[in-house]
């Protein structure tokens, strides 16, 4: 029996779409750990580095001629907001594991800055994750996690890890920065998995 | 069918407001009382939940801005306009209303007790009170710089222009104006720039961890100050609000 907030009423929205515990916001918060780093295009790289050690690497201009999809997804954050259809340009997780030959189940994604998170792969391919570079039609602001991030519409949104680096495909999971610090290991929107044991 | 706790579960705590404390015209500070609370590590926030009589839920995170006490916490909480959930808080809630709390969460933007470092706070706002909250339980030398439109948006008025009285040097507290000064203040109303930190900055040597709290443009900025002046980017945590939270 949930306790009733004596004055409150609240303000209903018929939003259906909206995963328990969340509300819907037009604005695009940021949450970061530390300050923004900043990548010049020259020096980035992005790689998928396999449990072999197998690396396969590319250049922002490798990487921005791969072929591209446009996703429009809703994203949810742990801190209670969600925004709906968010447009974002990027190439497809599928895409960058197309030539890796692995029998990894779980990755761990690295970003500039240090930041890591971990995700089962098979959460990462069949066209459900991007590395995204363009938000709304411009390039990915370094607030937002530019020059590019991952997007992993259907996980909590510190999942989709800012200013990607690299992504490591590993046998055994490995928790990363958030799921170290109490968060939740997988982070299901529609489960409410937040914190640790939810 | 009983169901069994799960070792580590954060399970939802009825919260009663004991009293509430006016900070400004739009935010004020919620003394509530939780049995069985056993503390937090300053810094960390609560998840709340408020249930409408016909069960509707809104859920909000608000951090804690006393030190670390049992049976009792206390949030402060500026009001959002339009907001759904903080216009209660600020004015709607009296003493002995209920609501539901979970935490206290988060592992990294805390301020440990055994951490020997000196601290250097920097808020914006509203974005003081997980810094207030370590300043109150300071241990090692902290220094608070505290951005703000005028001195009559500041939270905690009182409780800072005593910090540093009867010569407890633990805390320094440094304000920042952006918009109107107080009258005879020395500097004139402007943004926080690189000068004005480094003359707060700890020295490069002194090893000092920086949390920096606010609306993302201030957090950005002065994230990007500290590195500049050469403050070590692994030194410096962050957390940040947009302008929805309400």
């Amino acid at each position: 029996m949930a306790l009733i907030t004596r004055g409150f009423g609240g303000r209903r929205r018929d939003d259906t779409d909206l995963p328990p515990g969340q509300y819907r916001t037009d604005d695009f918060p940021v949450l970061s750990a530390g300050p923004t780093p900043r990548i010049g295009l020259d020096a980035w790289e992005l790689a998928v580095v396999t449990e072999t050690g197998e690396r396969s690497t590319w250049s922002w201009a490798q990487f921005t001629a791969l072929p591209a999809d446009e996703p429009t997804v809703d994203i949810h954050c742990v801190t209670h907001w969600s925004k709906f259809g968010t447009r974002w340009r990027g190439v497809s997780v599928d895409t960058l594991l197309a030539d890796v030959e692995t029998a990894a189940e779980y990755v761990v994604a690295h970003c500039y800055g240090g930041y890591t998170t971990n995700i089962p792969l098979e959460d990462l391919t069949d066209g459900q994750a991007w590395v995204a570079y363009e938000f709304d039609g411009e390039p990915l602001a370094p607030v937002h996690g530019g020059p590019a991030r991952l997007l992993i519409p259907h996980l909590y949104f510190w999942k989709s890890a800012k200013w990607l680096r690299a992504l490591e495909l590993r046998l055994d999971d490995e928790p990363g920065f958030w799921e170290t610090a109490g968060y939740h290991n997988y982070g299901d929107p529609w489960r409410e998995q937040r914190y640790q044991a939810d | 069918m009983a169901r069994a706790a799960i070792p580590g579960r954060l399970t939802w705590q009825p919260a009663t407001v004991a009293t509430t404390r006016a900070e400004t015209a739009t935010a004020r500070t919620l003394v509530l009382n939780v049995d069985g609370w056993t503390g937090h590590l300053p810094g960390q926030h609560i998840d709340l939940r408020l249930t409408a009589p016909d069960g509707y839920t809104a859920y909000r995170s608000y951090s804690i801005s006393s030190a670390p006490g049992l049976d009792r916490l206390e949030v402060t909480v500026q009001t959002v306009p339009d907001g759904e959930v903080s216009p209660y808080l600020v004015d709607v809630a009296e003493p002995g209303d209920q609501f539901e709390i979970r935490g206290p969460l988060g592992g990294w933007f805390v301020r440990r007790p055994a951490d020997p470092r000196p601290a250097l706070l920097i808020g914006g706002g509203s974005g003081v009170a997980p810094l207030m909250s370590m300043a109150r339980a300071a241990k090692t030398p902290t220094r608070l710089l505290y951005s703000t439109r005028s001195p009559s948006d500041a939270l905690f008025s009182a409780d800072l222009a005593t910090a540093g009285a009867a010569g407890d040097d633990r805390v320094t507290v440094t304000h920042v104006y952006t918009r109107v000064g107080p009258p005879g203040w020395p500097v004139p109303p402007g943004r926080l720039d690189a000068d004005a930190l480094a003359r707060v900055a700890w020295p490069r040597e002194a090893d000092a961890v920086a949390f920096v709290c606010g609306p993302t443009g201030f957090v950005e900025t002065v994230a990007d100050l500290l590195v500049d002046i050469g403050h070590d980017p692994a030194n410096i945590r962050t957390e940040r609000f947009g302008p929805t939270g309400g």
